[in-house]
């Protein structure tokens, strides 16, 4: 025998002591011990050494030699095995061996994880975590959508949710100095206020706590489709549900063949790098192989489609960098046009109120700002300044008048734009009437915007004589303006003036202190989109980088079939559509025009649907609630945290657990790829580590667990798993990031967050652009865009064709330069829903505004009977119900009969929505107000066909694409009418 | 000895609500024995954040004001309860729920609305101060905690150094007609309880339509001027923190040494924008 079998045979025989000790030690092992009665082999592959592990009844014992077995592990020989059953052992040798059938396993699924789960175990036995706070309380940590949190937990159940208040060891903040001041953050992270409704949300009496299948759902007779959202449902328990969706995921994979199953998810999750949408979820449905929901990007929009074109930027769906703004406009700045820009109700996105706390210094400084927003927002409102009212999908006519002034009246910075712009000269003459003999004054705009001449004038002359920044969306790239008919031009207008001004010079530059904090940008932790464990090399960001430092399976989709996402309904009920991808990587990804279904494919039969968001969040979403009830799906499945939205349409309905109730690892709004280093929006970088803080309550279980528990009934249990815990996953995760340099495992698990010390001044990044402006190569540090995409020296100049800020689109000229929708050059295009609709306008003579929400994330926060319904600018109780707010100008309603507080129907020929009235003068007449993301879908008459008074804005919002060649939705172009509602109407309808 | 005070910016709140939904996550599902039985879920609003719009489109401005008990020295729900509600040392009212019990009227003593009836546990509940955490060392109350603006502040001081801060930092209580000595400090009050007179100064320039940035213009109540401001680069002006129901206002524009342009102001029942003043056009050689 050679010395490595001897070797093997001695750590074999170890191993069973090992087993029993730890169930001696460890009274958690020694139930898991219980839970399996069977026998292992682990053994050389040509039966040369070997021992055999009976488990049974909670006692291990073992026997050498080769022997028959329930499990059996071979390897290919001694030296395979030791490198691989080492405690330190290499992830990437275990995969690798794995991978070239060195090392091979045998047996139940079931079983070879419950092993493969154990083995490890002992790796992570007897870890201490979170902290005790005496009177038998004990402080967790994990994070959220809105901030990371101390979790404060008592027998079993969460006490309180508080923000993260540092400790004397924590790191020290950074400081800027400014005009004699000096501005620094203080020693601890904020909280959104969806984020303080999280105990409200754990324990909601919507939470699924069983699984359920809808009462005359039977997979094996009748389905009755036509009866979903109306039929009520079952408990049934998890054994019948997995077979039951197990069964279904085989049945239409052999009926119909590839593409036959479609998942979806919402554009969020309860937040962690592992559990969030790009992670676990992907990682399970490329393993069984399933048709794709291409997102739109929702929130970018009018960027991605429009803005990428003149300055590139594609790698962040077409909004910009940021690095160094913060220390820039602070220092620099002499003016904020805040331009459809409402930070204070989106928190830039996952960013709490850290930005609050900076933009709070503007009030110090006395820096004077311009809001412009048909809704006096609550930045406006907050921070004070000249607001302005364009009326929706109007802003592109604004943007060519401040450029028209700015040319006549030599406002602009001509050095900049001759050396660092390409084709002004084209757009100048269109901007002065050569082309189609308009010239687009201040006069001309107000026809189309409504907002007086002499006030585009002063702005033009206040901004072209003042540094300024422009503030476009709550982060830069985002917007309600970007939501509309014209969203792509507001977007492209946005680069246009700032190329006009000297965008990278001091004190010029795109933000409004959301993003651009002095933190180190340079330190490894990735953000969610990096795809966590979900292999995925495609679709998300995990071949940069993670994909190295956490090696993993990766995961291939065999269906190459992809629904857009706002084409569900014609997918499923027409059987055809087509769509234009969302697709970072280069300015030309969304040319590719794709066709569903696609050649060879399946339609989809099965639909499993996580989470239920769609009826909030997407447009004219009647259509989805109709879909529903077609027979053309066969299934349909809901994985869903809450009964709530299209989860009532499911057949089977399956429980997901909060991130409250498991494990998770991630940091403070890092979502990294199409908002590359999101954690500048925060004062501190903020690793956390999100404790299992309670149980799952009822028989809910982690996204994880529901997905492995599926994986192990169709034999891929270990790909998806690959025998890791989610606690392994998070240990390998936090190996991953540059953490491990800084603090210990066994410390961050305990105290469950790390503070990471901000740089010191001679490290800060440098301004973005300013490099650009200044004619050097780019020395900010993000990646893209990718080399190939350079056409001069790499790093020099922009991802443009001229590597220039492009006012004449070379991209847009290559692909169809005679779009009337998208010209080369951005032009004046009426929104096609708006006053130039005129026989809809005179009918729905009021424009509804929709944008983003302010007190739920998405619609996680919303509905579910939490706190958040108790926020007067949210919901309004109305006769036992919380209606959802529509602002109204109180001239608009008068007129209609409407009083403060009383019940609206808001409606067009799309649907209608009773919302409870907000009188205001934060609209102009003529405008409506009402944020989109309503959780709750509540039809007071037949679903899909009668007034919802759930608040699901977006059954009045438009399906058409903001531009025949996109992807995108125009959502805040809506023409709609108001009127009084009484709850007798009900009836009626 | 120290008191315990609330000290509320109302420009800095900009009603993100942490402090109400704090308030929930501390009290709903949660009793404090000695302190308070447990908050509804939904309805009560211990600290309740009112919103206040004035003037018209589109000069306005929006205020929001977070209204917790106003712990009173002279409370008249003190003095209603019989021994149901009782101060401490530090000035905090609590309510005690073994004797409070089937309390209605409790509800009805507060002139400030603080007190929130629980149908359930047949209680009047209120705000604490959070007395429980700040009995075990915490800092602040979990809506001081939360808020992100620092528009809450919570101080432990001596009554006569909260006299001091109150004349420094101009502070008010709310409502001080009802006489019962609020240990809550507002700062910027006028942005609910005063007006405001505001409009636009625009020519006729050129052929074009020109805001008039600069411009002095002079308030005057009864023919007497009483406050002077400029017009910032919109043209805009804004006289501030006048009292309501007042009248005899008249607005003057100068254009050099004569008024341009003059506007008599309505009776102030609420806060008025004027709309836009048109001073004579002035031609000037380009």
């Amino acid at each position: 025998m050679s010395m490595a079998k001897i070797q093997l045979a001695t750590v074999l025989a170890t191993l069973e002591k090992l087993l029993r000790l730890a169930a001696w030690r460890y009274p958690e092992f020694k139930a898991r011990l219980q839970q399996k009665d069977f026998s292992a082999e682990i053994k050389l592959r040509d039966d040369s050494c070997g021992r055999c592990f009976q488990f049974k009844q909670g006692k291990v014992t073992s026997k050498s030699g080769v022997h028959p077995a329930d499990v059996t592990m071979a390897f290919q020989n001694a030296e395979v095995a030791l490198r691989l059953l080492k405690p330190d052992r290499s992830q990437l040798e275990f995969l690798h061996a794995a991978k070239n059938f060195q090392m091979e396993v045998q047996g139940p699924d079931e079983l070879t994880i419950w092993l493969a789960e154990t083995l490890n175990m002992l790796l992570t036995l007897g870890s201490q975590y979170g902290v005790d706070a005496g009177q038998g309380v004990k402080r967790y940590t994990t994070n959220t959508n809105g901030g990371p949190v101390f979790v404060y937990v008592k027998d079993g159940k969460i006490l309180r949710i508080t923000p993260i208040e540092f400790d004397a060891e924590d790191a020290e903040p950074w400081s800027i100095r400014a005009h004699g001041k000096t501005f620094t953050p203080p020693r601890k992270t904020t909280i959104s206020s969806h984020t303080l409704a999280w105990k409200s949300m754990v324990y909601s009496p919507d939470r699924l706590l069983y699984p359920m299948k809808r009462v005359d759902f039977d997979p094996n007779g009748e389905r009755n489709p036509q009866n979903r959202g109306i039929s009520g449902y079952e408990r049934i328990t998890w054994e019948e549900a997995l077979d039951l969706v197990a069964g279904e995921i085989q049945r239409v994979k052999r009926d119909h063949g590839p593409g036959a199953i479609m998942n979806g998810s919402g554009s969020h999750h309860t937040w962690g790098a592992l559990g969030y949408w790009l992670s676990a979820r992907i990682r399970f449905f490329n393993t069984i192989g399933s048709t794709v929901i291409a997102h739109n990007p929702d929130s970018w929009e009018g960027w991605y489609w429009g803005a990428a074109h003149h300055w590139g930027q594609s790698a962040r769906n077409g909004g910009g960098e940021t690095y160094g703004t913060v220390e820039d406009l602070l220092k620099n700045a002499e003016m904020i046009v805040f331009w459809s820009s409402d930070p204070e109700s989106t928190s830039g996105v996952y960013g709490a109120h850290e930005g609050t706390i900076r933009r709070q210094w503007l009030k110090d400084l006395g820096i004077p700002l311009v809001h412009i927003d048909p809704y006096y927002n609550h930045t406006a409102a907050w921070l004070g300044g000249k607001w302005m009212a364009p009326r929706p999908g109007t802003d592109s006519a604004m943007v060519l008048a401040i450029a028209h002034e700015w040319i006549t009246e030599k406002l602009y910075d001509e050095e900049y734009v001759s050396l660092r712009t390409h084709g002004f000269e084209k757009w100048r003459d269109y901007i002065l009437g050569k082309e189609d003999g308009i010239a687009k004054t201040p006069e001309w705009q107000e026809a189309e915007t409504g907002v007086p001449a002499k006030d585009v004038r002063a702005l033009a002359r206040e901004w072209g004589g003042k540094k300024t920044y422009l503030a476009a969306g709550g982060i830069n790239g985002f917007g309600a303006a970007c939501r509309t008919a014209t969203g792509t031009d507001w977007a492209r207008g946005m680069v246009c003036l700032m190329a006009m001004q000297g965008l990278g010079k001091p004190g010029v530059n795109i933000g409004c202190l959301q993003q651009g904090t002095p933190v180190d940008t340079r330190f490894y932790f990735p953000g969610y989109s990096e795809g966590g464990f979900s292999g995925d090399l495609a679709g998300t960001a995990l071949a940069m980088n993670l994909f190295q430092k956490m090696p993993q399976l990766p995961t291939m989709n065999t269906v190459q079939q992809v629904v857009p996402r706002l084409k569900i309904p014609e997918a499923i009920v027409d059987g055809e559509c087509e769509g234009y991808p969302t697709d970072p990587r280069t300015i030309e990804g969304q040319f590719f025009k794709f066709r569903y279904p696609s050649p060879g494919h399946s339609r989809v039969k099965l639909y499993y649907k996580y989470g239920g968001s769609h009826f909030g969040t997407m447009t004219n979403t009647n259509r989805f609630v109709n879909m529903y009830q077609t027979d053309k799906l066969e299934c349909v499945v809901n994985q869903s945290i809450w009964f709530e939205g299209e989860a009532k349409f499911a057949d089977v309905i399956l429980p997901a657990c909060t991130n409250f109730e498991r494990w998770d690892i991630s940091e403070f709004a890092n979502c990294g790829g199409y908002i590359h280093h999101a954690f500048t929006q925060c004062n501190h970088r903020v690793a956390v580590m999100q404790h299992k803080c309670i149980e799952p309550l009822g028989e809910s279980r982690s996204d994880f667990q529901i997905f492995l528990e599926l994986a192990k009934r169709l034999g891929v249990g270990a790909n998806f798993s690959e025998g890791s815990t989610e606690l392994d996953w998070c240990k390998r995760y936090f190996e991953a990031t540059d953490l491990v340099h800084q603090v210990s495992w066994k410390k961050f698990l305990k105290k469950g967050y790390f503070v990471l010390p901000a740089p010191s001044e001679a490290l800060r990044d440098p301004v973005s652009f300013r490099w650009f402006a200044e004619g050097r190569a780019k020395d900010t540090p993000e990646l893209p865009p990718l080399p190939g995409d350079y056409s001069g020296q790499f790093r020099m100049g922009l991802q443009t064709q001229t590597g220039k800020l492009e006012f004449e689109s070379s991209s847009l000229k290559r692909f169809d330069p005679d779009d009337p929708e998208r010209q080369p050059i951005l032009k004046y295009v009426p929104a096609w829903e708006g006053t130039h609709a005129r026989e809809l306008f005179a009918k729905f003579p009021l424009y509804l505004v929709s944008p983003h929400p302010r007190f739920t994330f998405h619609t996680q926060s919303d509905g579910k009977d939490s706190t958040i319904n108790d926020v007067k600018d949210h919901r309004v109780l109305v006769d036992g119900h919380y209606y959802w707010v529509v602002r109204i100008n109180s001239r608009d309603a008068a007129e209609r009969g409407i009083a403060e507080g009383s019940l609206v129907k808001v409606f067009n020929d799309r649907g209608a929505v009773i919302c409870a009235a907000q009188l205001t003068e934060r609209v102009p007449p003529g405008i409506v107000h009402s944020y989109e993301s309503s959780a709750v879908y509540d039809p007071v008459g037949e679903p899909g066909k009668s007034p919802d008074r759930g608040g699901c804005i977006n059954l009045l919002t438009p399906s058409r694409m903001m531009i025949g060649k996109s992807h995108g939705m125009a959502a805040c172009s809506c023409l709609v009418q108001a009127e009084a509602w009484q709850p007798a109407m009900e009836v009626a309808q | 000895m120290k008191q315990c005070y609330l000290i509320i910016d109302i420009a800095r709140c900009e009603d993100c609500n942490n402090c109400s939904l704090a308030c929930k996550d501390e009290h709903v599902g949660n009793q404090w024995k000695g302190y308070t039985a447990a908050q509804p879920l939904h309805g009560h609003r211990w600290i309740n954040v009112a919103r206040h719009e004035r003037g018209q489109f589109p000069i306005i401005d929006v205020a929001y004001r977070p209204t917790p008990c106003m712990q009173c020295q002279d409370a008249p729900c003190e003095a209603n309860s019989r021994g149901a509600i009782t101060r401490r040392s530090d000035g905090v009212l609590l309510i005690d729920p073994g004797k409070a019990r089937g309390r209605r009227d409790l509800v009805e003593s507060c002139p400030y609305h603080a007190i929130f009836w629980n149908e359930e546990s047949q209680l009047p509940q209120k705000c604490t101060l959070c007395a429980h955490l700040l009995d075990n060392g915490w800092a602040a109350p979990r809506c001081v905690q939360a808020c992100p603006t620092g528009a809450l502040q919570f101080q432990r001081l001596e009554p006569a150094e909260m006299s001091a801060l109150a004349s420094a930092r101009k502070l008010r209580p709310l409502h001080p007609e009802l006489a019962t000595n609020p240990r809550v400090f507002y700062a910027n009050l006028h942005r609910f309880d005063r007006c405001f007179i505001a409009a636009t100064v625009a020519a006729r320039r050129n052929g074009r339509d020109e805001c008039v940035a600069g411009a002095r213009v002079v308030l005057l109540r009864d023919g007497s001027p009483c406050a002077e401001t400029t017009t910032d680069p919109f043209g805009d002006f804004k006289f501030d923190a006048l009292e309501p129901n007042t009248a005899g206002y008249e607005i003057h524009v100068y254009s050099g040494d004569q008024p341009a342009v003059t506007s008599p102001v309505p009776q102030l029942e609420k806060s008025i924008s004027l709309g836009t003043l048109w001073i004579a056009a002035v031609e000037t050689v380009s």
